[in-house]
């Protein structure tokens, strides 16, 4: 499986010239949790990441704790606080996580934030009402890309 | 669990140093009101419960300025409700000529109602609110039109009924024919909702006392309502919170008066066994 999205991410950077077309959700790769390479097919951008951490995009913080990301209040204490967690997880295991973290825990509360199936009552954002049509992942794969990069730069 | 996570969150808050309220468990202030309704704000676990020891009210949960304002009825703004359904209820409306006070008498001798809704009728052969059985009341024996289920009157009204009840402990059958009803709103208080796949445990059962962005995570007990929240500045009904916490998950909902919201209302309801009946009551 793993060997089948290489050679199809390969192709795809071929077809495109230079440019890779990022992994669906559904294609996506996890070895024991970890996903081996970058699944939009750039690297990820630290910066880019950090604003992806507040209110509005992955909203990280809401569970939380980054002493880093002070400037914003209100961080969460529902999941670990992320200091230092590029010191403990490999950049493959954070893109797992982030990801879709219940592929390593499978009983988090965790969302996971690139996936497109498999809900109950999937809901139009946040109106309420039923889903149309396929479903978002709650981030893109840059986005994805972009918070792994941010998270390797937590170190203690 | 909850316990053992929070202290080790809170322990890390405090290593970490950020700013923001690290408080990891509800406080440890008493509730009474007007300086007489004594309220049980923490209880032992009905026995029911599996994963939680001790129940508290969601005032335990709040700060000291929004508790306060439940404590003096001239504070509460949910008591202007209260006033408006003492109206209603000696208001004749329908063909039959009668109010709730002509069957029912004064609203005082209503105690204890409240604490053991939703209620199984045999008559109907269902599980009842009592939303529910006041718009029967009206239609059968006032000859009156129903109510909004969400609406003012009957919010209003609930929150009256509550009012006379507050300090008695909840208390609400699980078992005999109302046992089916009871397991499908455990069902559905259990099930990961929504492309957040968020259930009502996974914040207010295992992270209680927690804090969730700006909101101190409360056990979700409904032994309040109608809650009176000073974020929209209204009493607001049991289905309707209940919505707002399921929308938020990015879930299709389930609606006002469904019967999914009537089953996950008798079993939340019955998670708070033993607490007082404490609506109108006042949260953020």
């Amino acid at each position: 499986m793993r060997k089948l999205l290489m050679v199809s991410a390969a192709l795809a950077v071929t077809a495109s010239a230079g440019w890779s077309e990022a992994i669906m959700p559904a294609s996506v790769s996890f070895d024991d949790g970890a996903v081996a390479s970058s699944i939009s097919g750039q690297p990820g951008d630290p910066e880019a990441g950090r604003l992806v951490m507040n209110k509005g995009a992955g909203n990280c913080i809401a569970c939380h704790e980054v002493s880093v990301l002070s400037e914003w209040p209100f961080h969460g204490e529902v999941g670990p606080a992320l200091d230092g967690v590029g010191d403990r997880w490999s950049e493959a295991e954070l893109r797992g996580i982030v990801s879709n973290a219940k592929m390593m825990f499978p009983e988090t509360m965790m969302p996971s934030f690139y996936k497109t199936d498999g809900y109950i009552r999937p809901g139009n954002a946040f109106t309420g009402k039923a889903a149309e049509g396929e479903l978002e992942p709650l981030l893109t794969a840059q986005q994805i890309e972009d918070v792994v990069a941010f998270l390797l730069t937590l170190k203690e | 669990m909850n316990g053992f996570n929070g202290g080790l969150l809170s322990a890390l808050a405090l290593t970490v140093g950020l700013g923001g309220v690290a408080t990891a468990e509800p406080d440890d202030d008493s509730l009474t009101i007007n300086g007489e309704i004594a309220i049980v704000t923490e209880a032992a676990a009905p026995a029911h419960l599996e994963y939680v020891d001790t129940v508290y009210s969601g005032w335990r949960f709040r700060s000291d300025e929004t508790q306060a304002v439940q404590m003096d009825d001239f504070d509460n703004p949910g008591m202007l409700g209260v006033e408006l359904g003492i109206e209603q209820w000696s208001a004749v409306d329908g063909s039959e000529g009668e109010s709730c006070a002509s069957c029912h008498g004064d609203v005082e001798d209503m105690a204890g109602v409240k604490a053991v809704y939703p209620k199984w009728n045999e008559g109907a052969g269902e599980v009842r609110t009592i939303e529910m059985q006041i718009n029967d009341c009206r239609k059968t024996r006032m000859g009156a039109e129903e109510w909004k289920y969400n609406g003012g009157e009957m919010t209003n009204t609930v929150a009256l009924l509550a009012s006379v009840s507050r300090g008695l402990p909840v208390n609400v059958a699980i078992d005999g024919p109302a046992q089916s009803t009871w397991e499908k709103g455990k069902e559905i208080y259990y099930t990961r909702y929504g492309q957040l796949e968020l259930s009502c445990a996974n914040c207010h059962e295992d992270n209680y006392g927690n804090m969730i962005r700006a909101d101190h995570l409360s056990q979700g007990q409904i032994n309040g309502f109608p809650t009176y929240r000073l974020k929209n500045t209204k009493l607001n009904t049991v289905h309707d919170r209940f919505r707002g916490c399921i929308r938020d998950t990015r879930a299709h909902t389930f609606s006002v008066a469904s019967p999914e919201f009537i089953a996950l209302e008798l079993y939340v309801t019955s998670r708070g066994n033993g607490l007082s009946v404490e609506g109108p009551s006042v949260r953020n």
